[in-house]
């Protein structure tokens, strides 16, 4: 048997402990789809691989059992679902076209959950439709609030919605809610001066507690989404760690803009000995220095007036 | 009379009404709501008649207008009192039915009940009603077993058509601006709903009793003491004063009165710092039976409206109408006891 390795990962498919046989990585960015799709999953799963699916841990799936030989045929049927997800390709019909960038993951978000301050999934596909297909080596999840269900600190890029939360204080009727669910549940931001709420700008985290325990709607969110950025978490084996805070307070357009000016940096200075061309950012970032690594990212970005960068960042984590 | 109009006459007649008036309706207020992308429907100043939410319950009542969350009522030096200013307008009020109903509570509290009180009489005395008809009930609604999905007193309706709006005007001032205005004459009769899907029977035979019962028990447990059911309830009419010193020099202020929560903590406080009523079974208890047995006692008619504004508010989904239907259970297991 002849295959190219190499072409067969880029194409999202897989070189498995099992010889001749290999699984196809479907991805979902957002972690959410249309039911429909589930039974075009399942009828390439029967007809080629051995009749189950894996949920991947970054929310797509993973058929396995498939034999080299019918990459085509299964290629053939995943194109109505790569179609219908509006994944971007270079050839239709031929599958996907790059697997290092790797699904954008996304909790939930304000489809269903109260915390989420916005839409997870739609803004996850935006960053989808402008990163892929690419082969480096990109993690990216985003989060409703922080509480952070997705783990988006364990990526290279993590996205948590933040609610700037607005006080009508004529609407206050002095009754403490806020104050202490944002003790017990949050940051401890808001203190009661002269039966008025006061919020402290620099502790409020804008997990948008506040506004939910309000009984008087005297809380309300401000109608612009953002966020905050962390960057550089990871797992791996040689020194995995937590993403830092980069910027708070930033807005979607300015979040993309940065992600795609990273690209051109990790281009720039991977490297180029790299096993697999795949490096954590992170590691690259250590060896640049994180002002150079500043420098790209911020590269004709407009932040909002809100938006508060931190620096320097340093990374903890776990040494073996 | 009856007049229809187009949405152009409507706002000519909105225009010059504001001369006089601010106009107060339901207004959808995007993003408003608590959860992230959601609405709220809420009374606030509005200019033209699209800003009128028509087609969906406000989640706070129109209360806030007559008795606002949170009212100062005059300032104080250390030997002055200055009162706060009144508005210079008069309030002109959309509402339904249940609502206008809820004004005749308002009234009997703050204006019949003893005294006069002065800061409500002197918004309530320059304001002016306009009946929303209401085509069906929404969720929660039961009005016409509390006897308000129907009423005469209003000082004109408006409800929206195929084509534009019409209304019954029963303002002799009015008038004349509204016909110089509208398309046409006719008789207009405002809508009513005659039927709800929810229905609350509330037994004779109530008495203090009821107290005693288990039925309050579970409240205990399933409610979290917010005190939603009270602010967004259009006949809920307590109040707190607070005395306010200006931080800069300790002895100027002002004295506010701000909503307060039958429900909510710190309500039955007393001097020495115990509290009256500690659990929140107890509570509901108190709320519930001032809504459909003491005031009626005192007033003869019963203080709730059957808006379900509480039901559709609580976190807990706890509903106020659920809560009247155990009472005819509730009598018989407290008259067992005896
Ligand atoms: S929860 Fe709302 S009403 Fe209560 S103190 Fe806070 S802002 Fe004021
Ligand atoms: S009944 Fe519901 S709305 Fe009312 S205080 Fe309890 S939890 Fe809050």
């Amino acid at each position: 048997m002849d295959v190219n390795t190499k072409v067969l990962k880029k194409n999202a498919f897989r070189v498995t402990k099992q010889r001749g046989i290999t699984a196809s990585r479907i991805r979902v960015p957002g972690g959410h789809l249309e039911a429909k799709y589930l039974s075009m999953i399942q009828k390439i799963a029967d007809t080629y691989g051995n009749g189950t699916v894996h949920i991947t841990s970054r929310q797509g799936f993973e058929i396995p059992g498939i034999k080299y030989e019918d990459m085509p045929k299964v290629n053939e049927l995943l194109q109505p679902i790569i179609e219908g997800l509006d994944i971007n390709q270079e050839v239709p019909g031929q599958g996907y076209s790059a697997a290092g960038t790797r699904n954008v993951v996304a909790c939930i978000g304000n489809k269903v959950c109260p915390y989420a301050c916005y839409d997870t999934t739609k803004f996850a596909k935006r960053i989808e439709k402008a990163i892929f297909p690419n082969d480096l080596h990109f993690k990216i999840a985003l989060t409703g609030c922080p509480n952070d269900c997705a783990k988006v600190r364990m990526h290279d890029f993590g996205i948590m919605g933040m609610t700037e939360p607005r006080y009508d204080r004529d609407r206050c009727v002095s009754c403490g809610a806020c104050v202490k669910k944002c003790k017990k549940k949050s940051v401890a931001a808001l203190k009661a001066v002269n039966y008025r709420v006061q919020r402290n700008e620099e502790k409020c985290i804008g997990c948008g507690e506040c506004v939910l325990a309000c009984p008087t709607a005297a809380w309300t969110r401000k109608q612009e989404k953002l966020y905050r950025l962390t960057i550089f978490g990871r797992t791996g084996k040689k020194n995995p760690r937590m993403g830092e805070d980069f910027i708070k307070w930033v807005d979607e357009d300015s979040i993309i803009k940065i992600i795609l000016n990273t690209y051109d940096y990790v281009k720039k200075y991977i490297d180029p000995e790299a096993p697999g061309g795949k490096e954590h950012i992170g590691y690259i970032v250590d060896r640049t220095g994180f002002e150079e690594f500043k420098k790209w990212a911020l590269k004709d970005v407009n932040l909002p007036s809100t938006a508060e960068i931190c620096t320097p960042i340093y990374w903890k984590g776990i040494k073996y | 009379m009856g007049f229809s109009f187009s949405k152009e006459g409507i706002n000519n007649v909105f225009k010059e009404w504001s001369k006089d008036y601010i106009i107060y309706a339901p207004k959808r207020i995007i993003g408003g709501g608590a959860f992230s992308d959601t609405d709220s429907i809420r009374y606030e100043k509005i200019d033209t008649v699209d800003e009128i939410e028509f087609n969906v319950k406000s989640t706070f009542s129109f209360k806030e207008i007559l008795l606002p969350i949170s009212q100062t009522l005059f300032f104080f030096t250390e030997d002055e009192v200055k009162e706060a200013d009144g508005p210079k307008k008069g309030a002109i009020i959309f509402l339904r039915s249940c609502d206008l109903h809820a004004v005749k509570r308002l009234d009997e509290i703050y204006l019949r009940n003893g005294f006069e009180d002065y800061y409500y009489k002197r918004i309530r005395e320059k304001g002016k009603f306009i009946l929303i008809g209401c085509k069906s009930a929404f969720e929660n609604c039961f009005c016409v077993d509390m006897n308000t999905n129907k009423i005469d007193a209003y000082d004109a309706s408006l409800e929206p058509t195929e084509n534009g709006y019409v209304m019954d005007n029963k303002c002799q001032d009015w008038e004349e601006l509204l016909l110089n205005n509208s398309l046409s004459q006719d008789e207009v009769n405002p809508s009513y709903v005659t039927e709800t899907k929810i229905h609350v029977n509330i037994p004779e035979g109530l008495s203090i009793d009821i107290a005693k019962s288990k039925m309050w028990d579970e409240y205990d447990s399933r409610c979290i003491n917010c005190g939603r059911c009270n602010f967004v309830c259009p006949t809920c009419t307590c109040f707190t004063m607070q005395d306010i010193f200006y931080t800069d020099n300790g002895k100027v202020g002002e004295r506010r009165r701000v909503h307060a929560s039958c429900m909510v903590d710190g309500y039955t406080d007393v001097a020495g710092g115990s509290s009256y009523r500690k659990n929140n079974g107890q509570r509901m208890r108190f709320k519930v039976l001032h809504k459909i047995y003491d005031y009626k006692k005192r007033f003869g008619y019963h203080m709730c409206v059957g808006c379900g504004r509480c039901d559709d508010i609580c976190p807990e989904y706890i509903s106020f109408s659920n809560c009247i239907n155990k009472l005819e259970d509730a009598i018989k297991e407290v008259n067992g006891n005896e």
